[in-house]
């Protein structure tokens, strides 16, 4: 056993895969999370998880190609070599949790089945009943059990991380956590931090994330000197359930198995739908993208169904905002087997059973593309140096951040079932550069008791102090209520800069009023109000970031949309004038690129978010425009292959 | 709108929580009154009480201190006892609740396990289950060894339900069999110790019809089958199947319509082979 450790914070796919990888190599962990690790926020995801597979591959496909799709739906703002590796690496990942036992989907002659998902052409994504992320998070969690009961991993669950430990060099030491029952503040020792804690959607009030992603962990960071890259690049997922509590995911899924999206053509028809004919129902995204259809990426479907009810007041209800996802046309067998778990959802929370209703849905924040920024080592072969204690780490020395948590992978907009993919690959391959890091260090973290003492004091400090504000005038849950209402406006799916200067002054009035909190509960005991009161305040850092990261970026880009700053189509109808107009349209889309094709990166000074661009490693697949649905796109495709041949020796495989 | 007995829309309703401060602390009730909206369910409800922090008297109090996760039955963490019935409260829906009982809606932890506040309560016994029956693919390593053993559909649609065990309990607080364990901290005890003292006190009590499940999985596929002695080892000793008296409690409460009798018929079986295998000589 290895006398370095490693602490790992968060114990979803990505922690888990990252712990048990660490312990195959000998290296103990200490385990650190808000909820027992069984419990993170991965169970939730439903759809799949992308590999390129025996199946596609005979139909032309590739890792190439999963690159190649990976980055064209992240509008090319991700680093490629992260990607590609990870493509490269995909078929093992999910042949490995297949031997670990995850009950995936099988075809009739006993192999993995596959589904369709969006910005994609192959049936890549593999699935396990409609609770993919449940499954492959029980392997993991199984396999971490197996190396707790060989005494390898420490797990501190009901644990709430406080912040790093830095020494004087501004190095990671360590890690200060508090226990959510007792309340006891304590310091662990790390050789390696690694901050694997999901994504941040309560910022936005209700999303459809798990009510653990308060995004604090990876704020903490932020606010200790740790930089953050992208963070105004927010997902949001086209079909979710309107809810109270929540807004509930509707996969992606149920249009990867034929659902179709549509309205009625008379706005608030108040026929049932199934009684309305065919021809008075508007398939909006059949119509206006005939090539993928229903399968548009997310943020074009996200703007579209926006752009329905809000802009063309086709909504199929008129107080709350949705359209139809229909199911109806298939089979109630098929859809037991393979969308069972997703449409109990539905019929549970809804009272309504969408094997014989289309379902009503409209879009909710789903997913942070951006997070911790994080470096990685380029191989020459346009992938990445394995082994490379460079992969992963943030601006902090010794700190490491993989999951949802961090800003690789996934660029402007993810690709459905990348994310499963992403994590549990990032916790896998970052097992052994984590072990070449401990390797090179001189000393461990577990001397450094004087440093990690006072930390943990520190942290009693504010707690103390924070226990000792009775009478504070402010409601932390009204508060946070607030909070959300202001970023879901201003922050989502279509952005204005007269909106985002406005918030960003909101969000910054409702960050001082938190400040003077009153607590209902000053208690030492399991007390969750003055812990929610912390979480509160570090969403404060992140939420300014995401609205001046989107306020500064003047462009469009994946699911940052500014109608102010778009692309417009091409208006000429002869060909001379739509040529001419074609390479207008290039070179504003070159200079475009040239301004922005650039990682927003952050760092905080106490009180607000100083930006800083970044360039973006495009060396497998040169950029190319997104031209879903755009008037002329043959024409602009043909331009831009054109000056892609010319200007590289080697033809742009495309 | 919800009405209650007498016609009447409902605009308010109580909730009566049963609340404990600490483990081994008294528990007592207290009353909150909640305006009435529509599609609300039983964590809307304490998010309500979480935020006025005042019982229907007026009287200044404490947020109730509960736990939960996905909001959408799938993480396991939100199990209650609601209305005298254990189940998870995310998909516990007011209007539902109200049908019942229009004028009042009861919320208590779980009987089985230790209350540490309020709602919460301490399910690590149930993990500690899961490493008794080791709940686990033993594969050699996470090299890539090239995909898995080729399945069909059958098996795969008999694991698959058993997969999506949630680990929430209800099937624990509904079984007669299954008696709570609560050891006290002793002073100066630091947590691994007193963790250690409550592994030990849960290793020799009835594992209950979760991990029997669990363990029934993990011997049907086909490289977990290989320590399938061991898990029948373990489901053979103390607190093991014999405890249960199929009173088939369990299988009526999961919130994941898991065939836990199945299971338990299914481990009955297997044990009762494997002892006679040792007793005739084999391994
Ligand atoms: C409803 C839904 C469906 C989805 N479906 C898909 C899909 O089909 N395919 C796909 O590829 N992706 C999907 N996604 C995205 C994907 O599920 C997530 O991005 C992914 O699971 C994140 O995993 P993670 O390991 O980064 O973090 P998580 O699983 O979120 O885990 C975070 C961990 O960090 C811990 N933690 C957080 N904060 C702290 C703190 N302060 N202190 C200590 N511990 C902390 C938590 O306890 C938890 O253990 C979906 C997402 C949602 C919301
Ligand atoms: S069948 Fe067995 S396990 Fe289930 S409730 Fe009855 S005694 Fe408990
Ligand atoms: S078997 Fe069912 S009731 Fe029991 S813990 Fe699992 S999901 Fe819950
Ligand atoms: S909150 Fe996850 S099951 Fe209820």
């Amino acid at each position: 056993m290895s006398k370095r450790k490693v602490v790992v914070v968060g114990g979803g796919l990505a922690g888990l895969a990252c712990t048990m990888k660490l312990c195959e190599l000998g290296i103990p962990v200490d385990l650190i999370s808000l909820v027992p690790v069984k419990r993170s926020h991965s169970v939730c995801a439903q759809g799949g998880i992308n590999s390129c597979n025996d199946q596609t591959r005979q139909l032309g496909d590739s890792e190439w190609l999963h690159l190649d799709d990976t980055v064209y739906g992240g509008d090319f703002l991700q680093h490629q070599p992260p990607v590609k590796e990870m493509a490269y690496w995909a078929p093992k990942v999910i042949e490995l949790m297949d031997r670990l036992g995850v009950p995936f989907n099988r075809t009739e002659e006993g192999y993995i089945d596959r589904r369709r998902f969006g910005g994609t052409l192959y049936k890549r994504t593999a699935f396990a009943g409609a609770t993919t992320g449940q499954q492959l998070l029980y392997a993991l969690d199984e396999q971490v059990r197996r190396w707790e009961s060989a005494g390898l991993v420490n797990k501190y669950e009901y644990w709430d991380f406080l912040g790093p430990v830095l020494d004087g060099n501004g190095a990671c030491r360590g890690a200060v956590a508090q226990n959510l029952a007792t309340m006891e503040i304590r310091s662990f020792a790390g050789d390696a931090v690694v901050i694997a804690t999901g994504g941040p959607g309560l910022i936005y009030g209700r999303s459809t994330m798990s009510m653990m992603c308060t995004g604090s962990a990876a704020s903490r960071c932020f606010q200790a000197g740790a930089k953050y890259g992208n963070p105004e690049f927010i997902q949001v997922h086209p079909t979710a359930i309107p809810g109270a509590d929540k807004l509930r995911l509707m996969s992606e899924s149920a249009r990867g198995e034929g659902g179709r999206v549509w309205v009625p053509r008379t706005p608030q028809d108040t026929r049932p739908p199934k009684s309305i004919p065919d021809a008075e129902r508007y398939y909006f995204l059949e119509e206006r993208y005939p090539k993928y259809g229903n399968l548009v990426p997310r943020d074009i479907a996200t703007r579209e169904i926006f752009d329905i009810c809000v802009n063309e007041g086709l909504s199929v209800e008129k107080d709350r905002l949705c359209v139809y996802l229909d199911l109806t046309h298939i089979s109630k067998a098929e859809l037991d087997r393979k969308l069972g778990g997703i449409l109990d959802i539905y019929e549970k929370f809804q009272g309504v059973d969408p094997r014989t209703n289309p379902m009503k849905i409209f879009p909710a924040v789903h997913y942070s593309m951006g997070g911790l920024w994080a470096d990685y080592e380029a191989n020459g072969d346009g992938g990445l140096q394995a082994g490379s204690p460079r992969y992963q780490q943030t601006s902090v020395e010794n700190l490491y951040a993989i999951g949802e948590c961090d800003y690789h992978y996934h660029g402007a907009n993810r690709l459905g079932a990348n994310s499963l993919l992403s994590c549990i690959f990032s916790g896998l391959f970052l097992g052994p550069c984590l072990q070449n890091k401990l390797n090179s260090q001189k000393g461990t973290a577990a001397e450094q008791t004087a440093l990690l003492a006072d930390a943990a004091r520190e942290h009693q400090e504010r707690h103390n102090s924070l226990l000792q504000r009775t009478g504070g005038s402010e409601n932390p849950y009204l508060i946070h209520r607030e909070l959300g209402d202001v970023m879901t406006k201003a922050a989502t799916v279509v952005r204005r800069n007269d909106q985002l200067k406005a918030a960003y002054e909101k969000v910054s009035e409702l960050h001082d009023r938190a400040r003077s909190c009153g607590l209902s509960d000053t208690g030492q005991w399991t007390n969750q109000n003055v812990m929610f009161t912390k979480a509160l305040l570090d969403m404060f850092p992140l939420a300014k970031a995401i609205v001046k990261g989107a306020l500064q970026r003047d462009e469009c880009r994946g699911a940052h949309y500014k109608p102010d700053f778009s692309m417009p189509s091409l208006s000429a109808t002869d060909p001379a004038g739509q040529r001419a107009e074609a390479e207008q349209w290039c070179d504003r889309f070159e200079e475009n690129n040239r301004k922005w094709l650039k990682s927003t990166v952050c760092s905080y000074d106490g009180n607000h978010p100083q930006i800083t661009y970044e360039d973006v490693d495009t060396s497998s697949v040169p950029p190319r425009p997104r031209l879903y649905g755009l008037v002329g796109a043959d024409m602009i495709e043909k331009v831009w292959k054109e000056r892609l041949a010319k200007s590289s020796a080697q033809p742009a495989r495309v | 709108m919800i009405k209650d007995a007498y016609g009447h829309s409902v605009k308010s309703f109580q909730v009566r929580v049963q609340r404990q401060d600490a483990p081994g602390a008294a528990p007592y009730w207290q009353t909150f009154n909640v305006e009435y909206e529509p599609d609300m369910n039983v964590i809307s409800v304490l998010q309500k009480i979480a935020t006025m922090s005042r019982t229907s008297t007026g009287k200044e109090t404490t947020p109730v201190a509960w736990d939960c996760g996905c909001l959408e039955e799938v993480c396991g963490s939100c199990t209650m006892v609601i209305n005298g019935r254990v189940r998870q409260s995310c998909s516990a829906l007011v209007d539902r609740l109200l049908e019942d009982n229009p004028r009042e809606i009861t919320l208590q932890p779980m009987s089985k396990f230790p209350v540490v506040r309020d709602l919460v309560v301490d399910r690590s016994r149930m993990f500690r289950n899961l490493q008794r029956v080791k709940a686990w693919v033993p594969v050699d390593g996470y090299a890539d060894m090239g995909a898995g053993p080729r399945q069909s559909r059958g098996e795969q649609e008999t694991a698959y339900p058993l997969s999506e065990c949630m680990t929430c309990g209800c099937c624990l607080e509904a079984c007669p069999q299954f008696l709570k364990v609560e050891l006290e901290r002793k002073p100066n005890e630091s947590d691994a110790e007193y963790k250690q003292r409550c592994g030990e006190a849960y290793d020799t009590e009835f594992l209950g019809p979760q991990a029997i499940s669990q363990a029934v999985l993990f011997n049907a596929h086909p490289t977990g089958k290989m320590m399938a002695g061991d898990r029948l080892d373990a489901l053979a000793g103390p607190g093991g199947i014999q405890v249960c008296g199929n009173a088939q409690n369990c299988v009526a409460v999961c919130p994941k319509h898991i065939p836990l009798t199945t299971s338990i018929g299914r481990a009955g079986r297997a044990v009762t082979i494997h002892k006679i295998k040792q007793i005739f000589g084999g391994s």
